[in-house]
């Protein structure tokens, strides 16, 4: 890694260090990118990008982004899980990056279920 | 799946959810002798003569949702489709290493493709885990380390949006200045 990156990872420390003094880190949403081999061979990563592309882009601090394992619906993914605090999972099926920012905007900014995209609503076991 | 480092993106996740807390990503492209080699290895609980045996059965798999497990048997595939080999070494005291050698100039030798993203999704999915890439051609080196960006961001966590693009754009522009396939 480069000096001029080190710098900037220092500068990225003095910044957040400041900003978390503010907010107290609250999680309000987590975002679960199913990233089996099936999820990954589907596309599953291009989602990642776009999703922590859309975080980035938006400035929010209250998403969490986390990744899983098959759930056994192969035929399906890549598969999104949007847990809003306190709600039920809900599970997007065939999901690419124009479905991600869509899903992301309205849902995980709004709170607004994107029905057409749902596969199902609930908790999965992954293993 | 199209990329090798995709490949490296599914066997990686293997690592990561047996609940290792290092991982070693190593590429080395050596064109004088043809070879394109990748090696992973990780610090996880290993696996017994028996289970290492069975990983490149797709029909055998430690999951209970479904009755294949793909991950291994189609990094092997790939690499016997360009003229390579495949081995996993393993040991019930821990730590697993799967290698795969490919004829470089091979027809059927799948691209390495975008390694900043297999790496950022790494991260992004298991800021806890530490990753050390390093890729090698013809004898120039790029060398990633978290626990390096660790030390520099204190309790900031590595999957920070800012912290993950700055490690993106270091992959990119370290795998373009040694000239690495992509």
């Amino acid at each position: 890694m480069s000096k001029i990156k080190i710098e900037d990872l220092k500068k990225i420390k003095e910044r957040v260090s400041a900003e978390n003094a503010l907010r107290a880190g609250e999680r309000r949403v987590k975002v679960t990118v199913h990233m089996g081999t099936c999820g990954i061979a589907a596309g599953a990563r291009e989602v990642m990008n776009t999703l922590i592309g859309e975080i980035d882009e938006s400035g929010v601090s209250d998403v969490v982004v986390t990744t899983s394992g098959c759930m056994g619906l192969c035929s399906r993914e890549p598969l999104v899980t949007v847990e809003v605090l306190g709600k039920e999972p809900i599970k997007y099926e065939h999901v690419d990056p124009a479905r991600m920012r869509q899903i992301f905007r309205r849902h995980v900014l709004e709170g607004e279920v994107q029905t057409p995209f749902v596969l199902a609503k609930g908790r999965e076991k992954t293993d | 799946m199209l990329e090798l480092s995709l490949h490296i993106l599914d066997i990686v996740e293997n690592s990561t959810r047996a609940g290792a807390g290092l991982v070693g990503i190593s590429v080395e492209e050596d064109r004088a002798a043809d070879r394109f080699r990748i090696e992973i290895s990780d610090d996880g609980p290993g696996m017994d003569e028996e289970t290492r045996a069975k990983a490149v059965d797709p029909f055998y798999t430690t999951r209970t949702v479904r009755r294949v497990g793909l991950g291994l048997p189609l990094f092997r595939q790939a690499a016997q489709a360009a003229n390579g080999s495949f081995s996993i070494r393993s040991g019930a005291r821990g730590g697993t290493t799967v290698s795969a050698e490919f004829q470089w100039s091979h027809i059927d030798r799948q691209p390495l493709g975008d390694m900043a993203s297999t790496l950022g999704t790494l991260i992004a999915g298991n800021p806890g885990v530490d990753f050390v890439y390093t890729h090698l051609r013809d004898g120039a080196a790029y060398t990633i380390d978290t626990r390096d960006i660790r030390k520099e961001i204190g309790d900031v966590p590595l999957d920070h949006p800012d912290v993950l693009r700055i490690i993106g754009d270091d992959i990119r522009e370290g795998l373009r200045n040694i000239n690495a396939d992509q």
